[in-house]
């Protein structure tokens, strides 16, 4: 009991400071100086008609870097960790209980379409809502589809690790290009801005963007397939 | 009576799901209940984050329309903690996922989740 | 006003998930309660005109993450049943 009171008292803190800052909070009229130079000059230096896509790729392009990176050591190390749990049995693992026929039949339908989906947000990631790691996260979800429906499925590992490190190296390779093209690291006018709202627009960022997809895609696929792999264990 | 205004509601739901997380937190014992409640301290706060950056009547800062492309900077919300937030819901899957596998080379070590039996490192 | 009373009526079912994420005594109904919590967040963010977050919240917190739950849950009862 005296326990839980200690518990009570550390969480009344906590709210109290929250709730002072809340106190004194006042609705927001205009945007901050920083965001209006975004919103009036963001169009015509970036092209790109999402914004948001301008600030994650463009303004703010080496903290998308820092993530990118974050998310392969993540990958690596669950890698690392699970790799630990494999045993190569010899023979196929039976305990898993084949799927209905519907299931199966369904996510053979379902599969290349949501595929074309993740596809369809990450190359049009700077006109409408969406991006890399929307669609990254799409594909990983079609994959998850297919190790579930499909219990005796086996991805290709090689064949993931190979398209995430091509990804990953052409990223920092057309960032460098743009220090030697264009204004600095990840600038996106090494390629002719061309008109606002078209789909070959806005510089390099449908290219980076599909490898960044690609990239983040991959690393989810990755982490599913090791997890997936140590349900096969006895 | 601005406090019945939609970014206000919504910053009070977001503190409201921080407090409910780290009590979660603080008092379980299972550890894949500790995980759980890391997610929702998460969530709560991405909400809190978006919510400062809301200004009424405007729209969402995607230039698709020719009337949103004059004269913009009075017509969009705040697209920076939009921005950041998008970085940090996927960097918190990273670190659930990191987390889980922790846990489950914890259980293969002692077989057991409770948090209180593992204290190798208490004095 | 429809949208206030939208967001009154998602915060108080979100408040309430997350008190069963945190209080049930089985496990699966807690990680689908922090998946159902995931998935009306992002209603919210929606009506807060943020429908990139909206996107990625929907596809990443609540789908992928209940998944990896799921599977580390799966092996650990698995671990146990047959010790």
């Amino acid at each position: 009991m005296l326990r839980n009171s200690l518990y009570l008292v550390i969480l009344a803190a906590f709210a109290v400071i929250t709730f002072a800052l809340v106190r004194n909070w006042q609705p927001a009229e205009s945007l901050s100086p920083i965001a209006e130079h975004y919103a009036t000059n963001g169009p015509a230096e970036v092209g790109a008609a999402n914004l948001v896509t301008a600030v994650v790729v463009t303004y703010r392009g080496f903290d998308t870097l820092g993530e990118v990176t974050i998310l392969f050591v993540t990958a690596a190390i669950i890698g690392f960790f699970l790799s630990l749990f494999h045993t190569e049995s010899p023979e196929e693992s039976s305990w898993l209980a084949p799927t209905s026929e519907i299931c199966s039949t369904a996510s053979k339908l379902l599969i290349p379409f949501m595929l074309v989906l993740g596809a369809y947000v990450f190359i049009n990631g700077h006109l409408t809502p969406g991006g890399g790691f929307q669609g990254g996260a799409i594909i990983a979800s079609a994959f998850v589809l297919m190790l579930l429906a499909n219990p005796k499925s086996k991805l290709n590992h090689r064949i993931i690790a190979l398209v995430e490190s091509v990804s990953g190296v052409a990223f920092v390779f057309i960032g460098l290009l743009g220090i030697f093209l264009a204004g600095g690291f990840l600038d996106n006018r090494i390629i002719n801005l061309g008109t606002f709202g078209m789909l070959i627009s806005a510089g390099v960022i449908p290219l980076l963007y599909v490898f960044i997809g690609l990239k983040v895609g991959s690393e989810l696929t990755n982490i599913i397939g090791h997890l997936q792999q140590t349900q096969k264990n006895r | 009576m601005h406090w019945f205004s939609l970014e206000y509601l919504a910053l009070n739901l977001g503190i409201l799901l921080i407090l409910i997380g780290l009590w979660g937190i603080i008092t379980r014992k299972n550890i894949l209940r500790i995980i759980i409640s890391f997610s929702l301290f998460d969530t709560g706060t991405h909400i809190v984050i978006v919510s400062i950056g809301y200004i009424r009547n405007r729209t969402a800062p995607i230039l698709d329309t020719l009337a949103l492309q004059q004269d913009t900077a009075s017509k969009i919300v705040d697209p920076l903690p939009q921005a950041l937030v998008l970085t940090a819901i996927v960097i918190g899957l990273g670190v659930t996922a990191l987390l889980l596998v922790y846990a489950l080379k914890l259980h293969e070590t002692k077989k057991t989740l409770d948090i209180h039996r593992f204290n190798d490192l208490k004095w | 006003m429809i949208y206030l009373t939208i967001t009154i009526v998602l915060g108080i079912i979100i408040l309430i998930m997350a008190f069963i994420a945190l209080y049930h005594r089985n496990l699966k109904v807690a990680i689908l309660a922090a998946g159902v919590v995931s998935l009306f967040a992002s209603i919210v963010y929606l009506l807060l005109d943020a429908p990139d977050v909206a996107l990625t919240e929907a596809a990443i917190g609540s789908g992928l993450t209940t998944v990896i739950f799921f599977y580390v849950l799966n092996k650990i009862q698995r671990n146990d049943a047959e010790k």
